[in-house]
């Protein structure tokens, strides 16, 4: 199974199992990740599952659609590898895909 | 000393009344008491991907069982909570477990409008709330199927919207002179209307329901003047109301909703609620309001569970609500109430544009379709009370946050 690898906003790095099949924001929520509050869901409605993505996974994962980008821009502190983590879908080539979560969320 | 803190409901609310209990270091017993056997999880892909089949199960629980055993959390699922008494400070259970609290949420919820009319109580009329209305709706939209959906509103036309995708034959019967009345402005209506004739909805406004026909059986939908629909499946969407019982029994103050003040502290000093069960005053606003949102249950709970760890905050938040039909994105940030201007920003025909509702120069609301700058730039203006020119609104091409 895919693992993945947090780094809180307090620096401390957790990894997860994420199944293939789901999103990034729900292997984060159901394993109660620090700081990805993810209200919405997954519905792209909240950016607040707010992730920068580590810069040698970036180009690995499908660019963000028009909405998640409209999303991203008014998110806290975004950078140019900023993603919002429930659009991102769990492939077995992900597998130890590295992600930080930001110092807050919204 | 808080040595024990029990949670009723859980929803949203419930669920993230824990998480922030154990996360701001609360350490003594916390129970969660749900009428549901399932873990706490998420209702709004009920009416969406997971009707459709396009999400497992397994994806609707916000979090793993290993979670709640790791923060030492005692779930109480399918045991349903029958008595308050707030002198004693005990809750008692349908089973008769009677439970001592020192601090007690209530994240009660809120229970589908029932229909009243004669044959509402036939087979095949269903309601759309929980995990366990799902399976029998999700057999009835067998493709072909005739579904009338009573009610414009999110769950009605969320519900059409998922039939749609699985071949059923699909009417929406509106009593108002067009869906999602209360909640948009005409245009966004009208936007959402068109969509779902595109997709071979056939909306109905202006069409009260009288009675429901069939031997046992749902079989037709009858209106007042005198029309009939013939229908394999009735879904009902007329709304919700705050589920009170247990508060209004124990001598709570309620009043549509279990009255809170801004610390989600109820008529009780020892009793707090979060959610669609709360009257509460909205400070941005001005006014007591009862919200029916994600939104509001995990901000209320949050505040709600810093309170009773000993904290003092307020919930003091802008409101936000959104819905999912057929490939659009609805978002709406606010309340319009009070408003004395609309702004629209773009045009319909694109298939993305917002509406502003303005009290002087104020922001008080925004609705966006598929435009999630223009929502993401109204929570901000909103909340902050920031001055707009009208003006500059109006052009679509300047950023929302530049319109000042």
């Amino acid at each position: 199974m895919p693992k993945i690898v947090f780094t809180g906003p307090g620096g401390r790095r957790r990894e997860i199992d994420a199944p293939p099949g789901i999103t990034l924001m729900e292997a984060a929520r159901q394993n109660g990740v620090d700081g990805i509050v993810a209200q919405c869901g997954g519905a792209c409605a909240c950016a607040t599952c707010h992730v920068y993505v580590d810069p040698a996974w970036l180009g690995r994962l499908q660019p963000p659609e028009e909405m998640e980008e409209g999303m991203l821009g008014t998110a806290w502190e975004p950078r140019t590898n900023s993603r919002l983590s429930c659009q991102i879908h769990i492939t077995a080539d992900l597998d130890g895909l590295e992600v930080t979560v930001p110092q807050r969320q919204g | 000393m808080i040595s024990t803190i029990l949670i009723i409901g859980g929803g949203q609310a419930g669920a993230q009344a824990i998480d922030t209990l154990r996360r701001d270091g609360y350490g003594g017993r916390l129970v969660l008491i749900g009428d549901e056997p399932h873990l706490p999880y998420q209702r709004p892909p009920l009416s969406k991907k997971y009707l459709s089949g396009d999400m497992a199960a397994d994806r609707l629980p916000f979090r793993h069982r290993s979670f709640y055993d790791e923060h030492r959390i005692e779930l109480k699922l399918g045991r349903k909570a029958v008595r308050l008494d707030a002198a004693a400070r005990q809750v008692e259970l349908a089973d008769g477990e009677t439970l001592a609290y020192d601090r007690l949420l209530l994240c009660l919820g809120a229970a589908s409008r029932v229909l009243t009319c004669p044959g509402a109580a036939l087979a095949g009329v269903h309601y759309l709330r929980g995990l366990a209305d799902v399976p029998p709706i999700q057999a009835a939209f067998r493709p072909g199927a005739r579904l009338v959906v009573i009610g414009g509103g999110y769950i009605g036309l969320e519900t059409a919207a998922t039939a749609r995708k699985m071949g059923c034959d699909v009417t929406v019967l509106e009593m108002a002179d067009r869906i999602m009345n209360r909640v948009v402005a005409p245009c966004v209506s009208q936007y959402f209307a068109q969509e779902h004739v595109t997709h071979g909805v056939n909306i109905v406004c202006d069409m009260r329901v009288i009675r429901l026909e069939g031997r046992e059986r749902v079989e037709r939908v009858v209106c007042a003047d005198g029309s009939s629909h013939a229908a394999d499946v009735v879904i009902v969407g007329v709304g919700a109301v705050a589920a009170t019982e247990l508060a209004s029994e124990a001598g709570l103050s309620c009043d549509n909703g279990i009255m809170v003040d801004e610390y989600c502290r109820t008529s009780d000093a020892a009793i707090y609620a979060a959610g669609d069960c709360t009257n509460h005053p909205s400070l941005r606003f001005g006014r007591r309001v009862r919200l029916e949102s994600v939104d509001n249950a995990f901000e209320q709970a949050k505040t709600a569970a810093l309170n009773m760890h000993g904290k003092e905050v307020v919930h003091d938040r802008v409101p936000w609500f959104w819905s999912d039909q057929f490939d659009n994105k609805l978002l709406i940030v606010g309340l319009s109430q009070d408003y004395d201007r609309q702004v629209l920003r773009g045009d319909p025909a694109s298939r993305s544009f917002s509406v502003c509702y303005l009290k002087g120069r104020e922001l008080l609301a925004l609705e966006a379709v598929n435009h999630s700058k223009d929502y993401m730039s109204a929570r901000k203006l909103i909340a902050e009370r920031t001055l707009l020119d009208p003006g500059k609104l109006a052009d679509n091409e300047l950023a929302l946050k530049e319109a000042v």
